[in-house]
């Protein structure tokens, strides 16, 4: 049976208060780390564990924080990624609503291990409530003397506040958080220099997800072996799945990493809205290559996507049923895309802009088959062409849709109108 | 619309609130070009949008030029660069939202208020945005009005909001 690690207090009501965590075993991993373990055992541990980022890349976190020199004279950063603007993700904000000293004690642990004494949780400018959870908790966090100078009397000196965001898909992306931080537009950087040498005020510095850094306390506590003995060897651990879209019980799920797909969707999802025929699955967030209906008997974990040439992303799942058109499917997200991409790469900024504007051509129903060519041209030239991934993320759903879902762009060849009639 | 646009404060000045509280922020960063965002989330909140004359101000708090603070300002779409209504209202319109009929929501929205996108109603009251993903996805569609998100909505639960809104 399957433990929740996560999520196990997230519907009570006293779960925000400190005293209520620390009742419950809470900052125990912490306080372990401080009395009896040093920075490089934090990072083997976590190493060991096989923790891979939950922020979207699915990088191994331990082997992250071993970047981070460990012997230099600057300042390093710890900055805790919140920004949760992934379309289809929205589990991060309920970690921090639910549990955030879960997250301030993994930020801290973090912290400790790649001998930062100052971190920042940046949380997107919308999430005012959450923010406010935050501040509060870090509050009592210093009143309890886990922040501070000299926490709990070892000698060790951690700083941490809240950044709000105001309005930025691309402040998610780290580079563009940092710059975001830094009080300039979210720019994202060209890499190398990674954030780990050079990042927030050209200090080394790491970006970590929210429910990243909530999977290290258990680790620490529990051992890395146990962590790894949930889910796949290679990708394991608790797993917040975002599901949302056609199915009759959207939110977030907590189960082992590797839960399959369509179990996620017919169990603990309820099956399809209305009862009506599932149609395609856009298993990771908005950014991944969508499945059609036949494919998604498949194992939730970063390998077994990359298998069948999608991906775990941020695990935001949105379902679609048999109405949805996927012409306009796909020009709800180019919209988004376009609005979002920060403007500073020629394919991205051009790209997503023919894209959005060859989309509402088929859509209405007025294309040729040669506008249909054409937006799989514009992906192609905007797919590893550019600064950030995101261009990457607009490209991939064009190509995914059109490989997958081609017929029914050609079914709007030159009808005049969308034949489903769709109006997303 | 006919907004009040030229009409600014006397003095752009942060109350004496405000000030502690821009001291505060500042002591969080080694830097006072990072404490921008929190400045610019204080001074909205001071003046209800960002005018040229509050980045001025505000460049001045943190020693950038107006161009800085322009740049930043003008860069996220949070920070409002002209007043909006008493209740800004923002419908969220990105894929799932827009399965579970964010577009019913906003047209319903566009007929209550008479106005759309960007506009506000001539009384100041309310103001219509569409934005993007607002990450509460799997309680679509969603509304945020001011700093409160309303999930799980329908016409019938909008409109009680709506009326229960001074
Ligand atoms: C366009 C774009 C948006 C992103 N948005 C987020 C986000 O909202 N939250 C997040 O944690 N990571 C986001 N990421 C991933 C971050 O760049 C980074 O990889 C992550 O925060 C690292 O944390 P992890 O190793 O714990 O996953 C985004 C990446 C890109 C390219
Ligand atoms: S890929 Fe797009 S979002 Fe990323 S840096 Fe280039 S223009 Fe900006
Ligand atoms: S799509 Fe509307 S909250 Fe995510």
């Amino acid at each position: 049976m399957f433990e929740k690690v996560l999520t196990q207090h997230i519907n009570i009501p006293e779960s925000q208060s400190i005293e209520y965590y620390l009742k419950h075993g809470g900052y125990q991993a912490f306080q372990k780390v401080l009395k009896s373990m040093s920075p490089d055992e934090v990072i083997e541990e976590v190493k060991a564990s096989n923790l891979r980022g939950r922020g979207g890349a699915g990088f191994p976190t331990g082997v992250k924080w071993g970047f981070v020199p460990k012997d230099d004279s600057k300042p390093h950063y710890l900055l805790v990624n919140a920004d949760e603007s992934e379309p289809g993700t929205f589990k991060d904000r309920l970690l921090i609503n639910g549990n955030p000293h879960l997250v301030l004690e993994g930020a801290m642990i973090a912290s400790f291990a790649i001998r930062s004494n100052h971190s920042y949780i940046y949380i997107r400018g919308e999430f005012v409530k959450e923010a406010r959870i935050l501040e509060k908790a870090i509050q009592e966090a210093y009143d309890k003397g886990f922040l501070g100078k000299n926490i709990l009397g070892t000698g060790y000196n951690l700083d941490m506040a809240v950044h709000r965001g105001a309005g930025a898909y691309i402040c998610g992306e780290e580079t563009g958080l940092i710059e975001s931080l830094e009080g300039k537009r979210g720019w994202p950087r060209i890499k190398p220099p990674f954030p780990a040498i050079e990042g927030y005020q050209h200090s080394p510095t790491i970006v970590n997800n929210v429910e990243t850094l909530a999977c290290v306390p258990s680790i620490i506590e529990r051992g890395a072996s146990w962590f790894k003995s949930i889910g796949p060897e290679q990708s394991p651990g608790p797993k917040l799945y975002c599901l949302s879209g056609h199915v009759k019980r959207p939110g977030v799920y907590e189960l082992p990493m590797g839960t399959n797909l369509k179990e996620i969707i017919y169990e603990d999802g309820g099956g399809i809205l209305d009862d009506k025929k599932l149609k395609a699955v856009i298993p990771g967030g908005s950014s991944v290559p969508i499945l059609r209906a036949d494919e998604i008997d498949v194992a939730m974990d970063f390998n077994s996507l990359a298998a069948i040439g999608t991906m775990l992303g941020s695990a935001g799942t949105i379902v679609m049923h048999e109405d949805t058109c996927m012409v306009d499917a796909l020009l709800n997200l180019l919209h988004f895309y376009r609005h979002e991409s920060c403007g500073q790469c020629t394919p991205c900024r051009e790209g997503t802009n023919w894209a959005e504007k060859i989309l509402h051509k088929i859509e209405s129903g007025h294309a040729t088959e040669k506008d249909v060519e054409l937006l799989g041209e514009v992906a192609n030239h905007i797919n590893f062409r550019t600064i950030c991934p995101l261009g990457d993320a607009a490209a991939m759903p064009i190509q995914s849709f059109l490989k997958k879902f081609g017929d029914e762009f050609r079914a709007h060849v030159g009808v005049g109108h969308c034949p489903l009639n769709s109006r997303l | 619309m006919a907004q009040k646009e030229t009409q600014q404060p006397m003095k752009v000045e942060f109350s004496e609130a405000a000030k502690k509280e821009f001291q505060e922020i500042l002591k969080r960063y080694p830097d006072k070009r990072s404490a921008t965002l929190p400045t610019l989330h204080l001074a909205q909140r001071e003046f209800g949008y960002i005018s040229r004359d509050v980045m001025e101000y505000v460049s001045n708090l943190l020693d950038l030029t107006v161009g800085e603070v322009m740049d930043t300002t003008s860069f996220y779409t949070m920070f409002k660069l002209k007043p909006t209504g008493k209740y800004h209202i923002q419908v969220c319109r990105t894929l799932s939202c827009a399965l579970r009929g964010a577009r019913e929501i906003y047209e319903h929205l566009e007929a209550k208020l008479g106005i759309h996108e960007g506009e506000v109603t001539p009384d100041g009251k309310f103001s219509l945005m569409k934005v993007e993903c607002l990450g509460s996805c799997g309680t679509a569609p969603v509304v945020q009005i001011n700093d409160d998100y309303y999930e799980g909505l329908t016409i019938e639960k909008l409109d009680e909001i709506l009326d229960n809104l001074e």
